[in-house]
């Protein structure tokens, strides 16, 4: 009997098994690439040395330095000490595991340091097919190149380093089917956060999404990612996107993708990926991006988003009130021309060259509003240099901008860039949960454009005005 | 891993639906290298003031709350970031149990893998628990139970392997360890 039609989540999964799940023990599911950071990996090694186990793979392991990371160039080259006395320790202590356990390390100075989920596809290593694990739930960004990535724990993380394998249960799919064309002005974030509106914070518990339609294959690898990235905002395990030719050619010619022969016998393997026509999802949504608007939040998690030129909902639950007290709004207010004090480009969501590219082009010529504050971070050390080889560095600085070395910054609050109490700051990056960005801080959350619009205007600003 | 079987215990009830890791430990708190000593820590945003002073109306600093090892709260808890500090905190500070309607992904695996027993329960139960605050329930592993005040017997669902690993103790690590061979053997036929 032949079997039945394998989306590309079954296939992934089903190369990967070490040993099936039974009803009464997970799978053991290998990995292909382990991502290593500061923050969720010190206790991990500490389990490792306890027990006197090596690292089993240190050859498909990569560790670098982003998230308690300065983006001060004072503290990142300039031999001035790491303000945060614990993130120094931090720093320190991946060095001394990473040496100890012989996992190469992207240091503090590394030319290829960057955010982990910006490193691994600009390096070449994120490719189709593989599973990516990393402790951090926005491992899920890899899954644009069609990959299999997910966020682990700690714990995980030293199962990882030991075995090169995890305890699995099989997730649930969900399919998210896009039709249309985004219109000018509205982006790949603009069309996840409206997805995430669609489907709610928890929609996709259980479930890895793959994102499908016309709309996703039009876009490039950089949109792609963006949209994989904020699958976990959903509640999802994962978020994949089929590799087509688009991907290939992102990949080709990277530093650590297949070269020559392999070259060929990968992208063979890779064409097979695609799910099969009549492959069953457990679930499917449709998403109209046509009528998709640049969007932005007024709330406290991800879900709660309305375009720019719509007021914030007019009534709701006490979810709802709380949300609003704390972002100092009031229902059914607008959003649009809401005074903002900061604005951050960034984050492993959205400090891409093209977002970059994004944000300069709308600031080009313009400076920012005064008193207003503007942090560009660059996703990685790479994007960095790109963008200077373009001038997008003097376009940043003289519209008023801060230009910083690349970490999480501003989007995670625990590495010296916190928006203060009570300031308003639309970031392009995922989380708008209460004190994210620093204690007390309101988060909107929008696409570089809408973030850069509305810095030259100081207010939440439809980047379309100023197109 | 200690063995999980069986936790008679009083609750404290956090009604909020989409309680984040960030808000059950803000990000700065995880520039530390250890597992320990993040109860202190614990919803500090909410616990504690912008001066440090308890907040007299946050259930935690409620005289009543002392000693209570079941948290019970609103849907989708422990959704966000994938920090295992979000478990360490919690049990750090004493809590053993966590009882939802539903709990993010990656929150309960990593509660399993340090035996905080995550309970998902049903909208009605749900709804009754948030109400009676205070009470004390039986959490029983082997049957997968919960028994309310009143005698009232709920079930709760837990992965098989998960409950064998928490009642028995069992170390993951061990486990995987123990398939060495076939890891091996998949490495070398790829």
């Amino acid at each position: 009997m032949p079997s039945a039609p394998r989306t590309l989540f079954e296939k992934v999964w089903q190369r990967h098994e070490v040993v099936p799940e039974t009803a009464a023990a997970p799978a053991v599911l290998y990995v292909d690439l382990h991502l290593v950071h500061e923050v969720t990996s010190p206790q991990a090694f500490t389990v490792l040395r306890e027990r006197s186990l090596p690292v089993r793979r240190a050859d498909l392991t990569l560790a670098t330095l982003d998230h308690s990371t300065p983006t001060l160039t004072a503290q990142v080259f300039g031999g001035a000490p790491i303000a945060i006395e614990s993130a120094a320790r931090q720093v320190h202590e991946i060095e001394r595991n990473c040496a100890e356990f012989g996992v190469e390390l992207l240091g503090l100075r590394s030319a290829e340091r960057g955010i982990v989920h910006i490193i691994g596809p600009e390096l070449g290593l994120t490719q189709p097919g593989k599973t990516v694990v990393c402790g951090d739930s926005h491992t899920s960004t890899h899954g644009a190149l069609g990959a299999l990535a997910f966020g682990i724990g700690t714990t995980e993380v030293g199962h990882v380093l030991a075995t090169q394998c995890l305890l699995q249960r099989k997730p649930r799919t969900l399919a998210v089917n896009v039709a249309g064309k985004l219109r000018p002005g509205v982006t790949a974030k603009d069309l996840i956060l409206a997805i995430i509106g669609r489907l709610g914070v928890s929609g996709g518990a259980g479930h890895v999404i793959e994102y499908r339609g016309a709309t996703i294959r039009a876009l490039d690898m950089d949109e792609r990612m963006t949209v994989c990235n904020m699958s976990i905002e959903a509640g999802a395990r994962a978020g994949m996107i089929a590799p087509d030719e688009t991907t290939y050619a992102y990949l080709a010619g990277r530093p650590r993708a297949p070269r020559g022969a392999d070259w060929e016998r990968s992208l063979a393997a890779w064409r097979e990926l695609p799910g099969e026509p009549g492959a069953r999802f457990d679930r499917e949504l449709a998403i109209d991006a046509d009528e998709t608007e640049p969007m932005i939040t007024w709330g406290t998690n991800p879900g709660m988003s309305v375009a720019v030129g719509s007021p914030i909902p007019a009534a709701g639950d006490a979810l709802f009130e709380r949300a609003l007290a704390y972002m100092g709004f009031t229902a059914g207010q607008p959003i649009k021309d809401q005074p903002v004090n900061v604005v951050f480009v960034g984050s492993c969501t959205n400090a891409r060259l093209s977002d970059l590219r994004s944000a300069a082009g709308l600031l080009r010529g313009r400076r920012i509003a005064r008193g207003l504050t503007m942090l560009v971070v660059p996703g990685s050390q790479q994007v960095k240099r790109q963008a200077e080889a373009e001038g997008l560095d003097r376009v940043f600085l003289d519209a008023g901008a801060e230009w910083r070395e690349s970490g999480c910054s501003m989007c995670i609050g625990m590495n010296g860039d916190v928006v203060a109490r009570g300031q308003y700051a639309v970031s392009t990056s995922n989380r708008n949960f209460e004190g994210r960005q620093g204690s007390g801080a309101r988060t909107l959350l929008a696409s570089p454009l809408t973030a850069a619009a509305s810095a030259v205007r100081g207010r939440v600003t439809d980047p379309r005005e100023l197109l | 891993m200690q063995a999980f079987t069986t936790l008679t215990a009083r609750t404290a009830v956090l009604a909020a639906d989409n309680v984040d890791t960030d808000q059950i430990i803000p990000a700065r708190f995880l520039t530390t290298t250890a597992r320990t000593g993040l109860g202190a820590h614990l919803f500090a945003d909410w616990r504690y003031d912008p001066a440090g002073r308890p907040r007299p109306e946050f259930v935690l600093n409620r005289p009543e709350a002392a000693g209570c090892g079941i948290l019970v709260s609103g849907g989708n808890f422990g959704c966000g970031s994938s920090r295992e500090h979000a478990p360490w905190a919690l049990l750090d500070y004493g809590f053993r149990a966590v009882i939802s309607t539903g709990i993010a992904d990656i929150f309960r695996n990593n509660s399993l893998k340090n035996g905080l027993l995550p309970v998902i329960v049903d909208a009605a139960t749900g709804a009754w628990l948030i109400a009676h605050p205070g009470i004390e329930l039986t959490l029983d592993v082997p049957s997968t139970t919960l028994t309310l005040p009143e005698g009232r017997v709920v079930s709760f669902p837990l992965e098989p392997f998960a409950r064998h690993c928490l009642q028995n103790g069992v170390d993951e690590l061990g486990y995987l360890l123990g398939h060495r061979a076939a890891i091996g053997t998949f490495e070398t036929r790829r």
